[in-house]
């Protein structure tokens, strides 16, 4: 039990600096938000699946924890794009593409 | 009266939860609790309205998250796999999505939903439209494309259990 639990503390501490490399490498703010919401979410559910399998007596409050990181994690990243867009940040684009068509 | 038994029955199961024992006190404590913070917010959520309840509820929200556990891992090794990759592999436009999904608490969800599936970011909602940043938009720019390949698989989950 306590070795799948420590599998599952890497793996979500993995993911989690995925997700921290990802806002350092990505070009704007969208694709940072891509990379921090999605691989932070992961890592958060692997941390406490990791705590589960030392502490199973947890799971219920486990299981709140990870609702609140569900709902509150997309949520917010929305609400950063969506004033990003508002704010007149116009997204990255590749070079060499013609610009004008699109949003 | 349904509002309320709605928040009163969540409240009152994330009471025992945190709780961790089954005693009377605590079963009484949280009821209490529950029963007043149900009186005193059933006014401000109506997002509650749009589920439906019926006996298959638990059917359809075990098949959504089937649905989206996998899509949610899905999404990681992708983000992961862009991020670790030398130079980023990325191919990100802004691209509408048409949902069928008429209710506010409907259109949250599958929000939040492509929020977290691979490669796409929910920005803004207009009417019936989703605006969706899209990190590898190769499929097709336009909405038919789209929203093919980034909504209908939640929508049709989704119906299940709300308008």
């Amino acid at each position: 039990m306590a070795v799948i639990g420590d599998l599952f503390l890497v793996l979500g501490g993995l993911f989690l600096f995925l997700g921290a490399l990802g806002i350092v490498r990505m070009p704007d703010v969208f694709n940072r938000l891509q990379a921090g919401t999605k691989a932070a979410t992961l890592g958060a559910l692997g941390i406490i699946a990791g705590v589960f399998f030392h502490h199973p007596g947890w799971w219920a409050k486990l299981m709140i924890i990870a609702l609140f990181v569900l709902i509150t994690s997309p949520v917010g990243s929305s609400t950063i794009a969506r004033a990003a867009l508002s704010a007149g940040i116009r997204p990255w684009r590749e070079r060499g593409e013609d610009e004008g068509e699109g949003a | 009266m349904r509002r309320f038994a709605l928040i009163a029955v969540g409240i009152f199961i994330v009471w025992l939860a945190l709780a961790g024992r089954l005693t009377l006190a605590e079963v009484v404590t949280g009821a209490l609790v529950a029963a007043g913070v149900a009186a005193l917010s059933r006014h401000h959520l109506a997002l509650l309205d749009d589920i439906r309840l019926t006996p298959m509820l638990p059917v359809h929200l075990a098949r959504y998250f089937w649905t989206f556990f996998i899509a949610l891992v899905g999404a990681n090794l992708d983000v992961a796999r862009r991020v670790i990759s030398p130079k980023p592999d990325i191919h990100p436009a802004l691209v509408e999505v048409r949902t069928a999904l008429t209710s506010d608490l409907g259109k949250l969800w599958l929000a939040n939903s492509i929020t977290l599936t691979p490669g796409t970011l929910s920005v803004d909602v207009v009417g019936d439209v989703l605006k969706v940043h899209w990190i590898d938009a190769t499929p097709g720019r336009d909405m038919e494309h789209a929203t093919r390949a980034i909504a209908e698989k939640f929508e049709a989950r989704l119906k299940g259990f709300l308008s």
